[in-house]
C-alpha cells in the first residue's frame, strides 16, 4: 500500500512492522517525529509494544539493552547530542550483543546549536561494533529497518538506520509499505537462546579478566564479518517478497565510468544527477553511494572502483586531524591493491549547508584537473 | 544451661533457610553487604533478576565466567541500575512473563550520584521495579572515595583528614518520599526479620519500591570485621539510622522505636573513619543526628 | 543452591565460550577458607541453637546439620561476626593452624 510520509515516519513504520516490542526513546529534534507515531501506534494497538518514555538517550539504551537481553525485540531513536550521550551504552550494546536497531538522523554536532544535517554523529560511533546503514530514500528507510532487524538477530550485533536530517527526515516521499504478513515471513519473531530468565539464572558481563575479554571480542568482530555476506543474502530474500534489493552500495552508471563520486546518505541522490549532466557533456562519470559503511564492504567498493581512472569521496563529515572519514576508509579498502585509482577527498554540507548538483561539477573538475590530491582535502563550498 | 535439653532443641531459623547465595563469592571478611543481598533474597525467592552496576557487588559474585547466584544478574554501566532495571521488566512483559520480580541493587554511589537521574525517571514513571541501595557510605570499590552518602565527619581517600567531609549526608529517602513512590523503607542487616518482613510486603506492591539499606563495610569504616553487625545495630539504636516506612510519599511509620537514644559516641568510636573527630566536631555529629530523628518523629505524627 | 566445590572453567578455544558474555559455572570452586587467620570454634556444650551465627554469617558459610550449627571451613573466611554476636558466647576465634 502507498503512502506519502516522512523519513522520520518512515523509520516508525519500519519499527512497527518489525514487531518490536519495547521502545524507549527521549525526544531531540529532528527525531521527534518518529516517537510521536509510534507512541500513537501503541496507544491505539496498532503496534503491541512498551513505550518506556524515558529521562535521557542514556538511559534510552540502557532500558532497550535490559528489554533485549530479557528476551525482547527492541527499538529507539535518536540524532547528535543524544546519539552522543548514548556513546557509552553503544559499546555495551555491542559488547553485550544485544541486537537493538536504532534510527539515527545525522544532526551536527554542537556547539554551536545546529539541527541540520551532517554525519559527524554517526560516524564518531563507527568503533563501538554497531552496524550502520546509510539511506537516502524514506523507501530505503522502512525496508532497511525490517532488514537491519533480520541480521541484527542472526548475528546477536546491533544495527542503526541513518538518515539525514531534514533532507530525509522531514522530507515527504511516496512509499510502498510492506505487507505485514510479508515482513512477519521475513522477519521471525527474537527468540535468543540465552536471555535473562529465573530458569536459567547466569550472571551477564562479569569482571572479565585478560584471560577472556580479547576472546570475546574475537567473536563480535568474526561475526561482524558474516555480516556483508548476509547483508546481500537477506537483502535478495526481500527483493523476492517485496520486490526491492537491499545490498551493501548502490553502483548508479559504474561499469564503465572512468570518474566515480562515492557518496553516503541523500548526496548520493544528488549525486545521480550530476553524473547524468557529466555524462551528457561527455566525461563517463558513476556514483557509489555507498549504503553500509559497518562492516565496511571491502569488496563491493573495490569491484567498483578497480574499473575506474578516478575516484572522488565526498564526506559530509570531518574527523578533525585526519580529514573525512568515508575517504580514509576508501583509500584503505584500495591500498596496496593493483589497478586501483587514485583517491581525492572532498568535504561538503556539514552544518546542513546543502550539496548541490554544481557542488558535485566542481568536485568533478577539480578531480579530474590533477593526478595526484595536492592538498589532501578540499572543502567545497567554504569561504576560505 | 543443660546440655541435655538442648540436645533435643530444634534449631532456631527466624528466617526461611533457603540459600539463593553460595560460598566463594569474593567480599571482604564481615561485608555488610552480602548479609543485605542473602536477607533480601530470602524474601524475594528464585523468581528474582538483579541489575547490579558498577559497585561492590560488581565484583563480589565472582568473575566471568562465574557467578555465586542462584537468580539471573545483569552487570550493567555505572548509572543504569534503574534504567536497565525499568528495560528488563518491560522486555520480560512483553515476552508473557509478569511475575519475576526485577531487582535494581547498587551501592551509594550509584544511586545518590551518577545513578540519580535514572532513579529519579523510573520513580517519577513509577516502573515496576525494587531499587535496593545498600548503603556503606563511600565508593568502596573503587578504594573508598567520598561520594553524597558519606556523612560529616568522615575521612575517606577524597577527603583526608585534614579536609573531612564537612557536607551532611544527602536524604535519600526524602528525594524518593518527593517522586510519591508507593512504597520506601529503611533497613539494617543488624534488623534482618524487619528487612524481611518489608520486602515481602514491598514485593507484592505495584510500581517502585525503593529501600535504603546500611551496610557497615570494615575495610572502608577501618572497623573490625567482626563489628559489622554491632554497628549496624548501634546505627539504628542511636537513630542515626532509623528503620521506618514511607508509603506513597506521605504516610511515615517508624518501625522501631527508640524510648531512649544512646548518644552517637561509642558508635563513631569503633571506626577508624572518625578516629580524627574532636569533641566539638563529634557533637556536630550528634546534633545532626537530634535534629534528623525530631523531624522524622514529626513526620510520623503527621 | 550452588553445588559447592564446583569445578574451574576453562576455555580451549574462543568458540567454546558463549555467544552472550555469561556465566557457564559456579563461584563455589573459589574456597575462601584460605584467606583465614583465624577460625571460629563453636563450644557445642553452650550452644544453645538460638541461630544467630548463622543467620549473621555473610558467606554464609554456617550450615545446619543434625540442628546444629556447623562452621564449613572450605569458605570460612574467619571475619568473627559469628563469635562476636553469639549471645552464649560459645563460639570462639582461634588462630588458625598452618
Amino acid at each position: 500500500m502507498k503512502k506519502v510520509m516522512m523519513g522520520n515516519h518512515a523509520l516508525s513504520y519500519g519499527a512497527m512492522l518489525s514487531r518490536s516490542q519495547v521502545i524507549s526513546a527521549y525526544p531531540i529534534t529532528p527525531q521527534t517525529q518518529v516517537v510521536e507515531l509510534l507512541s500513537e501506534m501503541c496507544a491505539d494497538g496498532t503496534l503491541d509494544a512498551q513505550f518506556i518514555k524515558v529521562e535521557s538517550e542514556h538511559s534510552a539504551m540502557a532500558s532497550c539493552i535490559g528489554a533485549s537481553v530479557a528476551g525482547a525485540r527492541a527499538f529507539t531513536a535518536t540524532s547528535a547530542q543524544g546519539l552522543a550521550l548514548m556513546h557509552e551504552m553503544l559499546h555495551w550494546a555491542a559488547g553485550g550483543r544485544h541486537p537493538i536497531v536504532m534510527g539515527n538522523i545525522n544532526r551536527s554536532m554542537a556547539p554551536g546549536w545546529s539541527i541540520w544535517t551532517d554525519q559527524n554523529d554517526s560516524l564518531s560511533q563507527r568503533d563501538t561494533g554497531w552496524m550502520q546503514f546509510y539511506c537516502a530514500s524514506n523507501q530505503e528507510v522502512v525496508d532497511t529497518v525490517i532488514q537491519a532487524f533480520k541480521v541484527a538477530e542472526r548475528l546477536m550485533i546491533p544495527a542503526m538506520v541513518v538518515l539525514d536530517a531534514f533532507a530525509l527526515s522531514h522530507t515527504y516521499e511516496v512509499v510502498d509499505v510492506p505487507d505485514q504478513k510479508l515482513v512477519d515471513r521475513y522477519l521471525p519473531p527474537f527468540k535468543p537462546e540465552i536471555k535473562l530468565t529465573p530458569a536459567d539464572p547466569r550472571a551477564f558481563g562479569g569482571l572479565t579478566g585478560s584471560e577472556h575479554y580479547m576472546e570475546l571480542r574475537y567473536k563480535l568482530e568474526k561475526d561482524m564479518e558474516k555480516a556483508p555476506a548476509l547483508i546481500e543474502e537477506t537483502g535478495r530474500e526481500y527483493e523476492k517478497l517485496f520486490g526491492r534489493n537491499l545490498g551493501l552500495v548502490d553502483a548508479y552508471r559504474c561499469e564503465d565510468a572512468e570518474f566515480v563520486f562515492v557518496t553516503s546518505g541523500t548526496a548520493g541522490y544528488t549525486a545521480r544527477v550530476a553524473v547524468d549532466e557529466l555524462r551528457a557533456s561527455g566525461v563517463k562519470a558513476g556514483n557509489l553511494r555507498i549504503k553500509v559503511f559497518r562492516p565496511f564492504p571491502f569488496d563491493r567498493v573495490r569491484e567498483v572502483l578497480a574499473k575506474a581512472k578516478k575516484a572522488a569521496v565526498v564526506d559530509r563529515n570531518c574527523s578533525y586531524g585526519v580529514g573525512g572519514i568515508f575517504y580514509q576508509e576508501v583509500k584503505s579498502a584500495v591500498y596496496g591493491r593493483p589497478g586501483m585509482p587514485p583517491i581525492f577527498g572532498y568535504i561538503a554540507g556539514l552544518g546542513g549547508r546543502d550539496i548541490m548538483v554544481d557542488s558535485f561539477k566542481e568536485v568533478a573538475a577539480d578531480a579530474m584537473g590533477k593526478d595526484r590530491a595536492e592538498e589532501e582535502i578540499v572543502w567545497i563550498g567554504v569561504k576560505k | 544451661m543443660s546440655t541435655d535439653v538442648t540436645k533435643e532443641k530444634k534449631f532456631t531459623m527466624t528466617l526461611p533457610a533457603d540459600e539463593l547465595m553460595a560460598c566463594g563469592h569474593l567480599a571482604c571478611q564481615g561485608c555488610g553487604a552480602t548479609l543485605a543481598m542473602r536477607y533480601m533474597l530470602k524474601a524475594l525467592g528464585q523468581k528474582t533478576i538483579l541489575c547490579i552496576p558498577a559497585c561492590c557487588w560488581a565484583v563480589i559474585d565472582g568473575p566471568y565466567p562465574y557467578s555465586s547466584m542462584d537468580v539471573p544478574i545483569y552487570h550493567c554501566a555505572f548509572e543504569t541500575a534503574a534504567s536497565t532495571a525499568t528495560g528488563v521488566k518491560a522486555g520480560l512483559e512483553m515476552t508473557g512473563d509478569t511475575e519475576t520480580t526485577v531487582v535494581a541493587w547498587a551501592g551509594d554511589g550509584g544511586t545518590f550520584d551518577i545513578g540519580i537521574q535514572a532513579l529519579s525517571g523510573a520513580a517519577e514513571r513509577n516502573e515496576d521495579i525494587i531499587y535496593v541501595c545498600y548503603d556503606n557510605e563511600a565508593y568502596m570499590n573503587t578504594g573508598i572515595q567520598r561520594s553524597s552518602a558519606t556523612p560529616y565527619g568522615a575521612w575517606t581517600t577524597t577527603t583526608p583528614v585534614k579536609h573531612f567531609k564537612t557536607r551532611p549526608k544527602k536524604d535519600i529517602v526524602a528525594i524518593m518520599a518527593a517522586h510519591r513512590i508507593p512504597y520506601i523503607a529503611t533497613a539494617s542487616v543488624s534488623h534482618p526479620e524487619d528487612f524481611f518482613k518489608k520486602m515481602k510486603k514491598a514485593k507484592d506492591i505495584k510500581g517502585t519500591r525503593f529501600f535504603h539499606v546500611y551496610a557497615p563495610c570494615p575495610t572502608g569504616w577501618k572497623s573490625r570485621p567482626e563489628d559489622t553487625i554491632k554497628l549496624a545495630r548501634m546505627a539504628v539504636q542511636n537513630g542515626y539510622f532509623p528503620l521506618y516506612e514511607i508509603e506513597n510519599g506521605e504516610k511515615t511509620t517508624l518501625n522501631l522505636k527508640l524510648k531512649e537514644r544512646k548518644p552517637v559516641d561509642d558508635y563513631l568510636r569503633l571506626q577508624g573513619r572518625f578516629r580524627h573527630l574532636s569533641p566539638e566536631q563529634i557533637a556536630v555529629v550528634q546534633a545532626e543526628v537530634d535534629e534528623r530523628w525530631e523531624r522524622l518523629m514529626k513526620g510520623c505524627a503527621a | 543452591m550452588r553445588p559447592k566445590k564446583a569445578k574451574k572453567i576453562v576455555f580451549n578455544s574462543a568458540e567454546e565460550m558463549p555467544l552472550m558474555i555469561c556465566s557457564v559455572g559456579h563461584q563455589t570452586h573459589n574456597l575462601t577458607g584460605a584467606w583465614r587467620n583465624i577460625r571460629p570454634e563453636i563450644d557445642r556444650s553452650k550452644c544453645i541453637k538460638c541461630g544467630i551465627c548463622w543467620k549473621f554469617c555473610p558467606e554464609p558459610s554456617i550450615d545446619v546439620v543434625d540442628e546444629w550449627p556447623v562452621v564449613d571451613y572450605d569458605y570460612c573466611k574467619g571475619c568473627g561476626i559469628c563469635a562476636e554476636e553469639c549471645p552464649a558466647k560459645c563460639i570462639v576465634m582461634v588462630e588458625e593452624r598452618k
